[in-house]
């Protein structure tokens, strides 16, 4: 352990404690579940990555800790230290949530004012935050004429400036260009190092594998649908932290190996990585040609047909978010499995990455109709009625005897490129009909 | 981020105003604005609450002396209602947007009175204000501002609720967040967010209500005519005396008026509320205004808003120390109450349907019902006809137009100065016409229905045009898309939302207008078409309410339903489809 890490050396104090958080999206009772009996305690002075891919109801816990939703089931405690009578947090959005009419002071100042500081101190403690994020300058500016990492470190100056015990981050750089996130993140670990900030922990919501080891000291990992803690991993590698060394890289693989892995794994391709069976599985909105794409990319050189998963992501600059559905994507379709932390291309998908269009839609056809129920189901009810067409409202509906109205919509709009691309069926945007492939 | 306009000196503060420094050449300026705006403010609110007998003693004439005086009062009229509009609007559409109940009641309340003629109303509330302060000018003043009131509250009520209902979902955490009280939230978040849109509809409104200071001013009551000094009052009087050159004079004034407090009023507001558009980028170019630009250089503007920052201040600070409001816990609705809440506005409904029922059915027959209808289907059928060829001229004008930026730069402020003039004013000269040529008043009084509303359709369709992209219009020449298919395919498409939205627009104004389009008096002369909008009209002269009623009644709903079945669906179908984005 390095010298500057704070985790180490002080007694292990807790400030926040979750107990059984239990949430769903809807009215009650019913919806749809989010967030599955999660437990959580936060220490004192330590960073706490949640990880997970969206839906994964992270950001619901977040909102939870942050007190802006108010959980179905279970408590979330603040808990009082000898040193920290009443732990407050304040949060950093992804989106930055500034107001634009305000300047930069202004939007500073607007969590002091709701706390009725002296107009005073509320400037002199301002500008104090706005100098220690690295504004001073931009004082008098209007968040529109900021780029966005600065706009980011005005985010994070409000957060700061009401002197929260707890910092909440819901995915702070997603919105920025690489480069910008980097500096930014330098710079908040260099803060949080060095001991700078007023807070006593932080709390991140991210889906970039590298970027919760490289910041966390511990990082739990959900699953989706519903949200539930999966593992707990804890970062012991000293700050500051190397990307490229070793045990980096292999606590990331380690990471994206568990994250591949089901809790329930009986066979090794089944039908359910996604969640729901049969029609009734949730199908990610992932296109045909990034599929195409990925296909080529592992099946060229240097991969040659297995490509680790951590690989994939920097080469291709992709984000859990993005590369775990296509993976998954590409499992369900059987062109490729996962194993650990990499993905194999199957047979098929090898003769596939060296196929011609026409061949290449008719490889993909078969496999949809083999392996996706809904496509199968859709297609078979076109093949026997005697107009070949059929309703989307029908297959909407029973999507949504199943899961929530926008998963259905997602999932059928999935279907429908796909079985575009594969001419199987088509879809009239106008009538809102299916049919077989009939151009006109 | 540099933007390429030398960027304007920032507010002074409020310690740097009071610093003693030679006054400059714009302090000076901006001064002598503001006074004279204040001298004329007074001068013009002493007549509003003389006896009202004063008005037998002065009684408006035809001098065109006397025009600036009317001019002043008209105006002073109108900011009434436009004040009264906006903290209506302030009031209930907050109240709409924090409570579910009270929405529940407003907004479709909000959404028929958009509807109903407001002409028609006349009759019922300048009995209603005379008897609040009898013998007092003030009483007919407050029913001509209520009316213009009327032209303008509802839509910019529904303008804000919706913004309300719009807010960007982050900015409320950050508000809840940082546990803001509720009236600090409202300032620093509701009321700055739908300030754009709000300005937007007042200024729309505000032209509307031209359109109703003209029928206001002269109010007749049973066998007693109250004329408030006005330009509408005047003009009234001009129609009279079939007097050619004073109606010359107060269309001149009008246009001047409405010129004046376009540049003096609108625009510095219009470039002001540009700060609160909800966009983070620094992008399109922002509006401009001399008389904005003038005032920000002035230590004097700043002064003005002393008291009413001072005021909202106090009324912080009086809130209590710290608003805590731990989690928006959804509240499980009680049951009972919930049941309680729904039987009593079904009983409202009920006891207000079967109140109208039996007041309409004692004093009219089932008779009267079908007349009011067979009417309203003969003005229904006026106005889509008038729709239609209004379409058919303003289209391609409009498109025309709108693909020549420098052009459109210039017709579009014209455009919109014609949508506010009031077209009643030009009704005269139409009479004249027919008169003189024995036209057919059922097909001849049709066009000045939509007279005054036909620029909607420009203007929006300039707009649609103008928005329609390059890379688009490129591509259709690239290849050699022309003549009806380049109609069919691009420029149609193109300003479709646009053209609904003005079309719907001047759909609703005409029907509205219809009411003193279809009767039309010149002097002595007196024209009536068939339709409803005369029915009304002749209801109120001859005092049966019990028909004025049935008549607003009637064409509210014919307009509800026009909206509902045929602009909405095609609104839909355009935002759905043709949205440019």
């Amino acid at each position: 352990m390095a010298t500057i890490a704070p985790a180490a050396s002080l007694p292990v104090i807790p400030l926040i404690k979750v107990k059984g958080l239990n949430h769903y999206y809807g009215p009650p009772p019913g919806g749809h579940l989010v967030l599955e009996n999660v437990d959580l305690t936060l220490y004192q002075n330590e960073v706490v990555g949640l990880l997970g891919r969206s839906g994964s109801g992270k950001s619901t816990l977040l909102r939870s800790i942050a007190g802006l939703i108010h959980p179905r089931h279970g408590t979330v405690e603040r808990v009082a230290g000898p040193d920290c009578p009443d732990p407050s947090v304040a949060m950093v959005f992804q989106t930055f949530a500034l107001f634009p009419w305000l300047t930069v002071q202004e939007n500073v100042e607007l969590g002091l004012e709701a706390q009725k500081v002296p107009p005073e101190e509320r400037r002199a403690r301002a500008l104090a935050a706005i100098d220690l994020i690295g504004l001073d300058g931009f004082e008098n500016a209007y968040p529109k004429e900021l780029s966005g990492g600065m706009r980011q470190r005005v985010g994070l100056a409000r957060a700061l400036v009401v002197n929260p015990s707890l910092l909440l981050m819901d995915e702070p750089f997603s919105a920025l260009d690489v480069l910008t996130a980097e500096t930014l993140r330098t710079d908040l670990l260099d803060l949080w190092s060095e001991g700078r900030m007023p807070i006593r922990s932080i709390l991140i919501v991210t889906h970039n594998i590298e970027e919760a080891v490289q910041m966390c000291d511990r990082i739990l990992v959900f699953s989706s649908n519903p949200g539930r803690v999966v593992a707990e991993i804890r970062v012991d590698i000293p700050r500051p932290r190397d990307r490229l060394d070793p045990p980096f890289r292999a606590l990331v693989d380690d990471i994206y190996a568990r994250m591949t892995a089901r809790p329930d794994q009986v066979q090794p391709t089944r039908d359910g990585v996604f969640p729901g069976t049969g029609i009734a599985m949730v199908l990610p909105r992932v296109s045909t040609n990034t599929l195409a794409g990925l296909i080529e990319e592992v099946d060229g050189t240097p991969f040659n047909g297995k490509a680790g998963m951590a690989e994939l992501a920097a080469t291709l600059n992709f984000e859990v978010d993005d590369l775990f559905p296509m993976a998954e994507t590409l499992q369900l379709l059987r062109f490729a499995e996962l194993r650990g932390a990499d993905l194999l291309l199957t047979p098929s998908a090898r003769r596939y990455a060296q196929a011609g269009v026409d061949q290449r839609k008719a490889m993909f056809g078969e496999a949809l109709l083999a392996h996706v129920p809904l496509a199968g189901h859709i297609r078979r009810i076109l093949d026997e009625r005697a107009s070949h067409k059929a309703p989307a409202r029908r297959f909407r509906d029973e999507l949504e005897d199943h899961m929530s109205e926008d998963f259905a919509d997602e999932t059928l709009r999935t279907v429908t490129n796909w079985g575009r691309y594969a001419e199987i069926f088509t879809y009239h945007e106008d009538d809102d009909q299916f049919s077989l492939d009939d151009p006109q | 981020m540099s933007p390429d306009k030398k960027p304007l000196p920032i507010l002074p503060s409020f310690s740097r105003m009071l610093r003693l420094t030679r006054p400059s050449r714009e302090d000076a300026m901006g001064f002598v604005i503001l006074a004279g705006l204040a001298l004329l403010v007074f001068r013009a609110g002493e007549g509003m609450v003389e006896p009202l007998s004063s008005l037998h003693l002065e009684p408006v004439t035809l001098d065109p002396a006397h025009l600036p005086y009317y001019a002043l009062r008209t105006v002073l009229r109108m900011f009434a209602a436009l004040l009264a509009s906006t903290l209506f609007t302030l009031i209930v559409s907050t109240l709409a947007a924090r409570s579910r109940r009270a929405g529940q009641i407003v907004v479709p309340a909000l959404d028929i009175l958009q509807s109903v003629p407001i002409l028609g109303f006349l009759t019922f509330t300048v009995t209603f204000f005379m008897n609040l302060f009898p013998g007092n000018v003030l009483g007919a003043e407050l029913a001509s501002i209520f009316a213009i009131f009327t032209s303008q509250a509802w839509n910019m009520a529904f303008s804000f609720y919706q913004s309300l209902r719009n807010l960007p979902g982050d900015l409320e955490e950050v508000c809840e967040g940082f546990e803001l009280s509720p009236l600090r939230r409202f300032l620093r978040l509701d009321l700055p967010y739908a300030t754009p849109a709000l300005v937007w509809n007042a200024m729309m409104s505000m032209s509307g209500g031209w359109f109703f200071v003209v029928a206001s001013e002269a109010i007749t009551l049973g066998n007693t005519t109250v004329t408030l000094p006005g330009i509408g009052s005047y003009l009234a009087l001009a129609i009279a005396h079939q007097d050619f050159g004073a109606v010359g004079w107060a269309v001149g004034m009008m246009a001047l008026v409405i010129v004046a407090y376009d540049q003096l009023f609108f625009r510095p507001i219009v470039a002001w509320a540009d700060r609160f558009r909800f966009e983070q980028t620094a992008g399109t170019e922002a509006p401009q205004s001399w008389v904005y630009n003038l005032l920000r250089r002035t230590r004097v503007l700043p002064l003005l808003f002393v008291p009413l920052g001072a005021m909202l201040g106090l009324l912080l600070a009086l809130e209590p120390r710290r608003f805590r409001r731990r989690a928006a816990e959804p509240r499980p609705a009680n049951a009972v109450t919930e049941r309680i809440w729904q039987a009593s506005i079904w009983a409202g409904v009920v006891a207000a349907l079967g109140w109208i029922g039996h007041y309409v059915l004692t004093s009219l027959g089932l008779h009267d019902i079908l007349l009011a209808f067979g009417y309203a289907a003969i003005t229904l059928v006026r106005v889509v006809v008038l729709i239609v060829l209004a379409s058919a001229v303003w289209v391609p004008l409009g498109v025309t137009i709108g693909l020549r930026p420098r052009l459109a730069e210039r017709v579009q402020p014209v455009a919109q100065f014609l949508a506010a003039f009031p077209a009643n004013v030009l009704f005269p000269f139409a009479v004249m016409g027919i008169v003189r040529f024995g036209l057919l008043p059922d097909i001849w009084l049709s066009p000045l229905m939509i007279l005054g509303t036909q620029w909607y359709i420009l203007f929006n369709v300039i707009a649609g045009a103008s928005s329609i992209p390059n890379d688009l219009r490129e591509a259709a020449s690239m290849f050699c898309v022309r003549g009806w298919q380049w109609w069919r395919q691009v420029a149609l498409p193109g300003i479709f939302p646009y053209y609904i939205t003005g079309a719907l627009t001047a759909s609703g104004g005409s029907w509205n207008a219809s009411i003193v389009a279809e009767v039309v008096t010149w002097g002595s002369h007196r024209l009536e078409a068939h339709g409803l909008g005369a029915y009304i009209a002749d209801a109120t002269t001859a005092g049966h309410y019990p028909q004025v009623a049935l008549g607003i009644a009637v064409m509210s709903l014919f307009v509800l339903g026009f909206n509902r079945m045929v602009w909405r669906p095609l609104y839909a179908f355009g935002e759905r489809r043709l949205r440019l984005s």
